[in-house]
């Protein structure tokens, strides 16, 4: 994105509107930068898509007409992050909801506490879910977002995101008690 | 042994989506099924793994930087890059609670003859934004009172008292030392969900006084005193958690 257009996106907006979306979008840049950290590939991704998401949701600030901020910029910020990752070639439809339904037996909470109870694993697992399945879990689990919002932010019906996250948690679990093939290898070298 | 509600209802129950009464059937249901109830200690225990391995990255401070220099100081029209981004980032923040704060508030507060609360609060948000900032937040990370409290001996000529809310959904994150307008204070740091809260503590001599809330770029605060002590509680929850905060400590 070039100066010129962004200058042009500004001078739209008089000095009003500049400092409601100071007080009103700003303070959620967190909440931004965590989401496309975790649906990008890497913290610098993240920072540039961040960056272009905020300045995105300035553009488009005349359309919004109050409501939730928060998310608000993060369906732009997860917009403007699926682009990212399509014209990077991340993203795979058939990785899309796609798992079988059925219920299986759940993993014991002693094993996943275990299992849970390291940070990099667990960034590890969330790293190799697909991303839709990703987005769902950092939405509710790291954002505190509600079923409402997360159904904003991901532009789907209120009444799917109940089992978006039953699928995403299961995933989870399995990824995290069930390692990798890369994990075993690496305890295979350090023995 | 499985139960076609730990693909559904199981979830909206752990996360406190479900109406009261859809709630109740599920917790009666909990009573006869062994599988909803290994799932659910399951998902919780995974949901704290999550909530304990500090996975929430927040916006680094060159990114806040590039979007303040593209959003410009208030009032101007034109794009001005900025070039020494730290002296002018603070100064680009002063000029956008002056914005930010309406003239309306501006004439209340001075009508009140309360210029310096009006300047306290500015400070008072300053610091809570630099400690949002990569290893700001805390000195000594704890969720244990015990430890909090006598970490804070010998480093001040004050007992800031220290209560971990957990109970009450503010778990006590940890502590530090900060300076607001040039004197040190103690800081208490409570977790809402994923809010954060940084409750600023000073010894007074002024009388207790009545907790007096306000907002600035859109982070809200209230300030109190009690026993001796101010207190300034500062967060971008919402301003009823933040009450809810405020008479817990006041208690």
């Amino acid at each position: 994105m070039s100066d010129g257009v962004e200058g042009k996106a500004l001078d739209v907006l008089d000095s009003q509107d500049r400092a409601r979306f100071e007080q009103l979008v700003l303070p959620h840049l967190d909440a931004a930068f965590n989401l496309s950290r975790w649906l990008l590939h890497g913290r610098a991704d993240a920072e540039d898509v961040a960056q272009e998401a905020t300045l995105r949701a300035l553009r488009f600030f005349r359309g919004f007409h109050g409501g939730d901020a928060r998310a608000w910029l993060l369906q732009i910020v997860r917009n403007t992050c699926y682009t990212w990752l399509e014209k990077n070639r991340y993203v795979n439809s058939s990785t899309e909801f796609d798992e079988e339904l059925h219920p299986q037996p759940s993993v014991s909470p002693e094993t996943l506490a275990i299992a849970g109870d390291n940070r990099e694993r667990l960034t590890r697992a969330l790293e190799e879910l697909p991303v839709r399945f990703r987005e769902v879990l950092i939405l509710r689990e790291l954002e505190g977002c509600s079923y409402k919002e997360i159904a904003t932010i991901t532009s789907v019906p209120i009444g799917t995101v109940m089992s978006a996250l039953a699928r995403a948690r299961q995933r989870l679990q399995r990824v995290l008690t069930q390692p990798a093939a890369h994990q075993k290898e690496e305890a295979g070298r350090d023995l | 042994m499985t139960c076609e509600l730990t693909q559904t209802v199981l979830h909206g129950y752990l996360d406190g989506e479900l109406d009261a009464a859809r709630a109740a059937d599920f917790e009666r249901h909990l009573i006869s099924c062994g599988a909803c109830v290994a799932a659910l200690e399951t998902h919780e225990s995974l949901r704290s793994s999550l909530l304990h391995a500090r996975l929430y990255e927040r916006a680094p401070k060159a990114l806040r930087q590039k979007i303040q220099a593209q959003l410009g100081p208030p009032g101007r029209s034109s794009v001005v890059p900025v070039r020494n981004a730290v002296p002018w980032r603070w100064l680009a923040i002063a000029a956008t609670v002056l914005v930010a704060v309406s003239i309306g508030w501006l004439a209340v507060s001075l009508l009140n003859g309360s210029r310096g609360e009006y300047a306290m609060a500015s400070a008072i948000v300053d610091a809570h934004l630099r400690s949002l900032q990569p290893g700001h937040l805390e000195d000594v990370q704890s969720t244990d009172q015990h430890t909090v409290k006598p970490w804070f001996d010998g480093k001040l000529d004050f007992a800031p008292p220290v209560h971990d809310f957990a109970n009450q959904k503010f778990p006590l994150q940890g502590g530090r030392l900060d300076v607001v307008r040039g004197r040190t204070v103690a800081v208490l740091v409570y977790a809402r969900r994923k809010h954060l809260i940084n409750v600023f503590i000073w010894p007074t001599t002024e009388p207790d006084s009545e907790p007096h809330s306000g907002s600035q770029l859109g982070y809200h605060w209230i300030d109190w005193r009690k026993g001796g002590m101010e207190m300034y509680a500062v967060s971008d929850v919402a301003p009823d958690d933040l009450t809810e905060l405020q008479q817990l400590l006041a208690q």
